[in-house]
């Protein structure tokens, strides 16, 4: 599966000078590709001959949250080195690369986005390279030979349920699973776990004719200024009802 | 001249109103607008369409008719009729639905697309959207033959610009898709979705149990609201997830959010802090939220939800 090294959650994010982010926070595994690599263990319990690898395309730190998938329960990792940012066409590509290199996957797991750039897309991109049915957003997952059935959430709490055979790529969604947390021993065993390294360069891809640049980015200043409202519950409830009419204009009546 | 095209979503067989407002983000291009519209809907959002400035809606079919949902069918089809009519920028909805159309003919095109913008430039195909869940705001080109944007539901108003559009029918040659969808199961569709809603209620730590969420239901109903909650509220079990408002939830922009005991943490605001208005009802004045919001009201949410509700009821009868 297909895994992403995102700032937490938690952090203070601060734009640098060079329109990078100050790096010198908690980075995580991004929590949707935790019920990725919950679902793929799963899976390899079920049918014994998986082979589960987690993907990363990232900075050498990303190790961590490689080593995170495998304490989770992933065989082997592969990182796929670069210093620079990537766009979702040229991520989908190093990833189709070195998950080609390594060999046919039946399937490819991976969150349905990420928290940090919210692009939705790589996984599309993904599936495209390797020319394989992708669907995202999945709440349920089942697997007869080579028969895959998914029910993914659409709007409004609709649910599509969707067949499609292997090889696919299946976005998560938080509701597919409960991600087990690691226990030590485990986390120790996955220190010894194989992880291969592959820098992108090597991987011989060709530049995109298309791509989405970054021109700039700037920390947004939360600036809301209070009015307290305050009264008998009913006089609070007329002043709410002032404002939901006169104020934000969202009231018919 | 440069052509603009829209890809329209329908609810109960209207227009949705967040599509209006991605169609006024191409107001000012200059460019000749089409809306693309499937499933036999273009007779319906016809004149819709043109009271907001689209001069041709496109009804996509293929060789066997109406095309039945399927998002990989739909994307091909979308396809086929952006380059039959030469059209190289495409703008929809940054809702589910459009996630998923967008990203499918962005991946099969290898086209660049931005997500969940809440501006754009057509001319100088550029995009504005937030990045690091709401914490920092970014500006995007895309560069290559194709422009795509996801506009962030209700990040644009409905712009009116009357006029009158052609109606035309683009039949797409479509092969077996490698998805079969076997069914749409229909949620509980008497409630608004959360991603489009001009007005979210809110529930978290401070409704205290599954059932208390009643009555954000009940005054939910009579202002059209739909009910979200704070991931407190979700892992208690009380409400489901997709409920949840927040990093690991939903991004909302209603109009007006009104967040009943909810304490306003970083990754709860990381969901909703582009509101229009966002109001809290919360006991403890101290909490987060409570400086962070545009009306706070410092009261116990059992007293002032039910008040609020009876308001609500006498106005709409």
């Amino acid at each position: 599966m297909c895994v992403k090294h995102v700032p937490d959650t938690a952090a203070t994010i601060r734009i640098g000078t060079d329109d990078c982010i100050d790096e010198n926070i908690t980075f995580i595994m991004n929590p949707y590709d935790e019920n990725a690599v919950e679902e793929a263990v799963r899976l390899k319990k079920q049918t014994i001959d998986a082979d589960v690898i987690a993907v990363t395309l990232g900075k050498g730190t990303a190790e961590a949250t490689l080593r995170s998938a495998m304490a989770m329960g992933a065989d082997r990792a592969i990182l796929v080195k670069s210093k620079s940012s990537h766009d979702s066409i040229s991520t989908a590509r190093a990833l189709c690369a070195a998950i080609q290199r390594d060999g046919d996957p039946d399937i490819v797991f991976t969150g349905k986005e990420s928290v940090d750039n919210e692009g939705f897309q790589t996984m599309f991109h993904l599936a495209a390279c390797l020319d394989v049915p992708v669907v995202s957003n999945a709440v349920k997952f089942a697997m007869t030979d080579t028969t895959i059935r998914v029910t993914c959430e659409m709007e409004a709490g609709d649910l599509e349920h969707i067949e499609m055979e292997t090889p696919c790529v299946i976005g998560a969604g938080k509701d597919l699973n409960q991600p087990s947390y690691p226990k030590l021993p485990d986390i120790l065993k996955a220190r010894k776990k194989p992880l291969t390294e592959i820098e992108l360069s090597d991987l011989g891809i060709a530049t995109p004719a298309s791509r989405v640049e970054m021109i700039k980015i700037e920390s947004i200043k939360e600036e809301r200024y209070p009015e307290i409202i305050d009264g008998t519950a009913d006089e609070i409830a007329d002043t709410i009802v002032h404002v939901l009419r006169e104020k934000a204009k969202v009231l018919d009546g | 001249m440069k052509r603009v095209a829209v890809l329209i979503e329908m609810k109960d067989g209207k227009v949705k109103p967040a599509c209006l407002g991605a169609i006024s983000a191409a107001h000012d291009s200059d460019a000749e607008l089409f809306a693309l519209v499937f499933k036999g809907t273009a007779a319906a959002s016809l004149e819709t369409l043109q009271a907001h400035g689209i001069d041709r809606v496109i009804e996509i079919t293929s060789q066997d008719g109406p095309i039945q949902w399927n998002a990989d069918h739909w994307a091909r089809a979308g396809i086929q009729a952006l380059q039959y009519y030469n059209i190289k920028t495409l703008l929809g909805l940054a809702s589910v639905q459009g996630k998923n159309l967008l990203s499918r003919i962005a991946a099969l095109l290898e086209a660049p697309l931005v997500m969940d913008c809440t501006a754009v430039n057509l001319s100088e195909h550029t995009a504005v959207k937030s990045q690091f869940s709401g914490r920092a705001v970014a500006e995007f080109k895309t560069r290559g033959e194709y422009h795509l944007y996801g506009m962030r539901p209700n990040a644009l108003s409905a712009v009116p610009s009357p006029g009158k559009a052609i109606l035309e029918m683009f039949q797409a040659v479509l092969e077996k898709s490698k998805l079969r969808v076997l069914e749409v199961q229909q949620g509980l569709s008497d409630r608004v979705d959360l991603t489009e809603a001009d007005i979210i209620i809110s529930g978290g730590r401070g409704m205290e149990n599954s059932d208390n969420f009643d009555i954000l239901f009940e005054c939910a109903r009579p202002m059209s609201a739909a009910v979200g909650a704070s991931r407190v509220a979700v892992d208690a079990g009380w409400v489901s997830h997709t409920m949840q408002v927040g990093q690991t939830g939903k991004t909302v922009s209603p109009k007006v959010y009104i967040a009943c005991g909810i304490s306003g943490s970083v990754q709860h605001f990381a969901g909703m802090k582009t509101a229009g208005i966002i109001m809290a009802i919360n006991l403890d004045p101290d909490a987060a939220i409570m400086h962070k919001c545009d009306y706070a009201v410092c009261a116990n949410l059992f007293d002032i939800i039910p008040a609020l509700t009876r308001k609500l009821k006498e106005i709409t009868g």
